[in-house]
């Protein structure tokens, strides 16, 4: 947990430096006459954050926080494992949403994550599967008109587009 | 007595059966896209907008604004249910929503929003139909640094909000607010901030992308964490007793209520604040003047019903710079104004003299709305109920699943949808940190306001802060919040300086 | 048996395929026509003038039912119209028959004052210009100012205290007003805000001292009484204001400025696609809600598309260019 809380502060204290940096590509001073710059707002909120980040840090030294007092791992195995599927199959889903459509891709994972995340039967995996992408197409597409993102599998939704809108 | 005429006339226009039919549907598909995370009253009513079009004006916006309203009564839902705020009106519902639910009381909560949200959509309409003139040039005398003012109040009541832990408090806050300047800065109209180029930084960080990701990803993760398998989400249960008591329970938060009724009311007038502000500053009143405060953020029912309330009357409360001015108030209320100008409307001044029917028809609408939306609610709460006891293995793909959609919908743009993954995965890592996540949420939706009104106050004092001090309305709301901003950190101080009782 | 099944499955096969061709058969055969939504992209944020002016225009396709396939509008506000312009350069495929883009002036100030964009906007497929615009001077009714006269004198009066609101930094409102103060000498303090109705509205709660409008944003505080519009950027008079004189009018050449209101397709639309959407838009200019709108909001300009269009285009960048030039923002 101590480990973890000093690397995360570390990191954030790289980021907001990275975001210090980016913020300086527009004027951060005080321009005379009309207030703070394009960057100021930014620069200087980027700044604070580092502050921040370096009290963190030396509390976690000193030993003053929860977590840096804690013995506790950051993530024991099984955690670890839960979290690698969780974001992972999400990840993965995300992915295949731009190759197989947004509905291809719902249904490969809620196959994935039904079955082999929650052990639940194949049929109602199946039923779930099946159901949602169809109730997701009518509702958001046919419905409200948000058109998903379909990927290569386009051509097979150009028919549906005629029976319906 | 005129009003009262004026009234009656809108109430019969109101009951006419087409009139009550598209408040029904109205208030039906509102609840259902307010409930959706990731969509709320401005989809609605954006998407619905063109197909008006059918009926006379009067009706048309009678169903829009039914939408409006079923919008914001079915947000508190997925705040409650889900923990994600469908829309960022309902951000500080999440806030003892959650916890609520979590104990076991989703519907002592779904029932308090729901009465909550009815009282204070009908204060508002009563304080609509009564003070209307008057209150449209109050909302005339704000400019750059009355809003910057009231962002600082805004903030203000929430610096109690985080936890413990001080500078995690601030890193958070300071973390939204950076992210809220991604995108274009309109003063010098030049893209800041675009990582790597990317195009889709241009649009900067919609609030929805973060709030999805925090509370629907990094919320799962942990809470699968947590949990180790299989457990039930929440173990919800509904009697018919448990009903009786959750109506009961209103007469336990009505002064949470009435500060959101009015507060929100007010808030929600000023043209630009909306009913996001509205709510969160609810919020942090209805927890300074309790006498639980340190229920607040545990779950308690007056924490629902001080933003649920302030939520809907705010959302009553644009309406009226828009109708009286031809200014939104919010988002949803300057698709309305699109919508009156298709049905060759022109709203502004002149629209309470030239088009009495219309006006008194849509007032007259809002009481019934009000009343058909608490009544869909409340019929529906077995049903939402039923959804929480399904097993979490079922119910946790199914909300990834609206995750995706919904943080695809905000901005239709699939970069979105990959940096809410990023926020959810970094918002699980955080937390187990205890960084706390609420304060980056509320900086990223009050953060842009804030940093426009200071700049454009400033440009016009030639640099000088004093403007914040030197105009009335400015100045008065300026020093209260200084004030509630400097007397918890005195208390800080205090506990820093006073030696700590030995640890047993 | 297997012969009367063979016979009977025949036509069944046949009718499947028959209507299968037919199904196909209009994507081939006739004009074209969208297979799919269409993209309607918006270069602003929901609310704003672009965006209600794109969704009144979806209404009357819908009202009518112009086209085949829905208009969907998305709107891509970013970086003051790049964010929708790299959207629309990056469209591939059969997208780009599908997708058009409302656009203002930024179309042309945008890639010109952010050349790292590499845009071009030549290579944009022009669908319709649907008006153009106009701008006027606005001030408050309780300032006593009647005349650009006296606003010229009260501004002289006030230097750079005289606020001046407008809708962002080098946009329209600004090349405005740095066209009034090079004219008359001024020195106005311009604030930028964040859309046509805010800047209506510091005006009317006499947060600023003077706006340039355009009359659909300031029309309803004109039409109570709490605005007054003193000049025209118009080289004639507008019908909806007959008593506001021209700046021309008063001895002030080269002040005339109209903002497009035009309906571009995604570069590389293919010709049939171009005529499709040009021949909608040309059935949404002529019917009477449009009519009816352009009358109401003072809008100006016939329906140009094709060829003209890209000449006008070709025109309006250079005297962007000039403009931007001289008051160094490129």
């Amino acid at each position: 947990m101590r480990r973890a809380e000093l690397s995360m502060a570390v990191f954030m204290a790289v980021f907001s430096v990275y975001l210090m940096y980016k913020s300086a590509e527009l004027p951060i001073g005080w321009i005379p006459g009309s207030g703070p710059g394009g960057g100021a707002y930014p620069f200087w909120l980027a700044a604070g954050m580092l502050i921040c980040c370096i009290a963190i840090i030396v509390r976690a030294l000193l030993r003053m926080s929860p977590p840096s007092r804690s013995t506790e791992p950051y993530m024991d195995r099984h955690s670890l494992m839960l979290f690698v599927v969780g974001a992972g199959s999400l990840a993965v889903t995300i992915g295949l949403i731009r190759i197989i459509s947004a509905y291809g891709a719902i249904l490969v994972f809620l196959l994935f994550y039904l079955r082999f995340v929650g052990r639940h039967p194949w049929r109602l995996t199946a039923a779930v599967a099946v159901v949602t992408p169809i109730v997701s197409f009518f509702f958001f597409e046919i419905m409200l008109r948000i058109i998903l993102p379909k990927g290569y599998a386009e051509p097979l939704f150009l028919p549906l587009y005629d029976i319906f809108l | 007595m005129e009003i009262l005429n004026l009234l009656a006339d809108g109430f019969i226009i109101a009951f006419e059966p087409q009139n009550l039919l598209l408040m029904l549907i109205g208030c039906a598909v509102g609840l259902f896209i307010g409930a959706m995370p990731g969509l709320g009253s401005v989809n609605g009513v954006a998407i619905l907008l063109p197909l008006t079009f059918i009926v006379p004006p009067t009706g048309a916006i009678i169903f829009l604004a039914a939408i409006y309203y079923g919008a914001m009564y079915g947000g508190a839902i997925s705040s409650i249910m889900l923990g994600i705020p469908g829309a960022s009106t309902a951000v500080a519902t999440t806030f003892d929503g959650r916890p609520m639910a979590l104990k076991g009381q989703a519907d002592v909560a779904l029932i308090t929003a729901a009465t909550a949200s009815f009282i204070g959509g009908t204060i508002s309409v009563i304080l609509f139909t009564g003070f209307a003139p008057p209150l449209a040039k109050m909302a005339l005398a704000f400019g750059p640094p009355e809003e910057f003012a009231l962002m600082l109040l805004a903030f203000a009541t929430f610096i109690g909000l985080g936890s413990d832990d001080i500078p995690k408090t601030f890193f958070s806050i300071f973390i939204g607010l950076v992210f809220s300047a991604v995108g274009f800065d309109i003063i010098s109209g030049r893209p800041r901030l675009v990582f790597f180029d990317i195009p889709g930084f241009l649009h900067g960080i919609n609030f929805l992308v973060l709030a999805i990701g925090i509370y629907g990803i990094g919320e799962m993760l942990w809470t699968i964490e947590l949990s180790k398998g299989d457990v039930q989400m929440s173990q919800a249960t509904l009697t018919f007793r448990r009903l009786l008591e959750g109506f009961r329970n209103v007469g336990q938060t009505w002064k949470a209520t009435m500060i959101g009724s009015f507060l929100g009311y007010f808030v929600g007038i000023l043209p630009a604040a909306g009913a996001t502000p509205g709510s969160l500053m609810a919020y942090g009143v209805a927890k300074m003047v309790s006498k639980h405060p340190e229920a607040f953020g545990k779950g308690t029912a007056e924490g629902v019903a001080a933003p649920e309330s302030a939520n809907n009357a705010a959302s009553t409360g644009s309406m009226l710079p828009m109708l009286t001015l031809g200014i939104p108030g919010s988002p949803t209320t300057a698709i309305l104004l699109g919508g009156m100008i298709i049905w060759g409307l022109e709203p502004g001044p002149r629209l309470f003299v030239d088009h009495t029917e219309f006006v008194w028809g849509l007032i007259g609408s809002l009481y019934v709305s009000n009343v058909f939306a608490l009544l869909l609610n409340v019929l529906l709460i077995p049903a939402f109920i039923w959804v929480l006891r399904l097993p979490f293995t079922l119910l946790a793909p199914m909300i990834y699943v609206l995750c995706m959609i919904g943080g695809y919908a905000a901005t239709e743009d699939m970069h979105d949808v990959w940096l809410m993954l990023i926020f959810g995965v970094a918002a699980y890592l955080m937390r187990k940190l205890d960084y706390p996540m609420a304060p980056a949420v509320l900086a990223i939706v009050l953060g842009e306001l804030a940093e426009s009104s200071l700049r454009q106050s400033l440009i016009i004092s030639h640099g000088s802060p004093l403007i914040f001090f030197d105009r009335p309305i400015a100045g008065s709301i300026t020093v209260c919040a200084l004030i509630l901003i400097v007397l918890p950190l005195l208390k800080y101080v205090k506990v820093f300086v006073r030696p700590k009782p030995a640890q047993p | 048996m297997k012969e009367l099944l063979g016979i009977r499955s025949k036509p069944v096969l046949c009718t499947l395929l028959v209507s299968m061709s037919m199904l196909l058969a209009p994507l081939a055969a006739q004009a074209w026509e969208p297979n799919k939504p269409i993209d309607f992209v918006i270069m602003a944020g929901k609310g704003g003038g672009a965006d209600k002016m794109a969704r009144f225009m979806q209404s009357i396709v819908e009202k009518h039912k112009l086209s085949s396939k829905p208009l969907i509008p998305i709107n891509k506000p970013g970086g003051s119209g790049a964010e929708a312009l790299i959207y629309m350069k990056q469209v591939k495929g059969s997208n780009r028959d599908h997708t058009i883009m409302v656009t203002l002036n930024s179309f042309y100030t945008t890639p010109l004052r952010q050349p790292d964009l590499h845009i071009d906007v030549l290579k944009f497929t022009p669908v319709a210009r649907m008006a153009e615009d106009t701008f006027l001077l606005w001030v408050h009714k309780d300032s006593g100012i009647k005349n650009v006269d006296d606003f010229v004198k009260a501004a002289k009066a006030k230097g750079n205290d005289w606020i001046m609101a407008g809708t962002g930094k080098a946009q329209e409102d600004q090349l405005l007003t740095e066209f009034l103060n090079k004219a008359y000498g001024l020195n106005m303090r311009y604030v930028p805000f964040k859309g046509g109705g805010d800047v209506a509205k510091q005006l009317a709660g006499k947060h600023a001292d003077s706006t340039v409008n355009n009359p659909s944003e300031a029309i309803g505080f004109y039409q109570a009484g709490t605005v007054v519009p003193l000049a025209a950027f118009t080289p004639k008079r507008l019908a909806l204001f007959p008593d506001v004189p021209t700046f021309d009018e008063l001895g002030k050449t080269g002040m005339d400025y109209f903002m497009q209101r035009s309906v571009v397709g995604a570069p590389g639309m293919s010709k049939k696609a171009e005529e499709y959407y040009a021949a909608l838009f040309k059935k949404v200019y002529d019917s009477a809600e449009w009519q009816k709108y352009m009358k109401d909001k003072a809008l100006q300009g016939d329906f140009l598309g094709g060829k003209p269009l890209m000449e006008y285009w070709k025109k309006e960048r250079e005297s962007h260019r000039k403009i931007l030039k001289e008051i160094g923002e490129i």
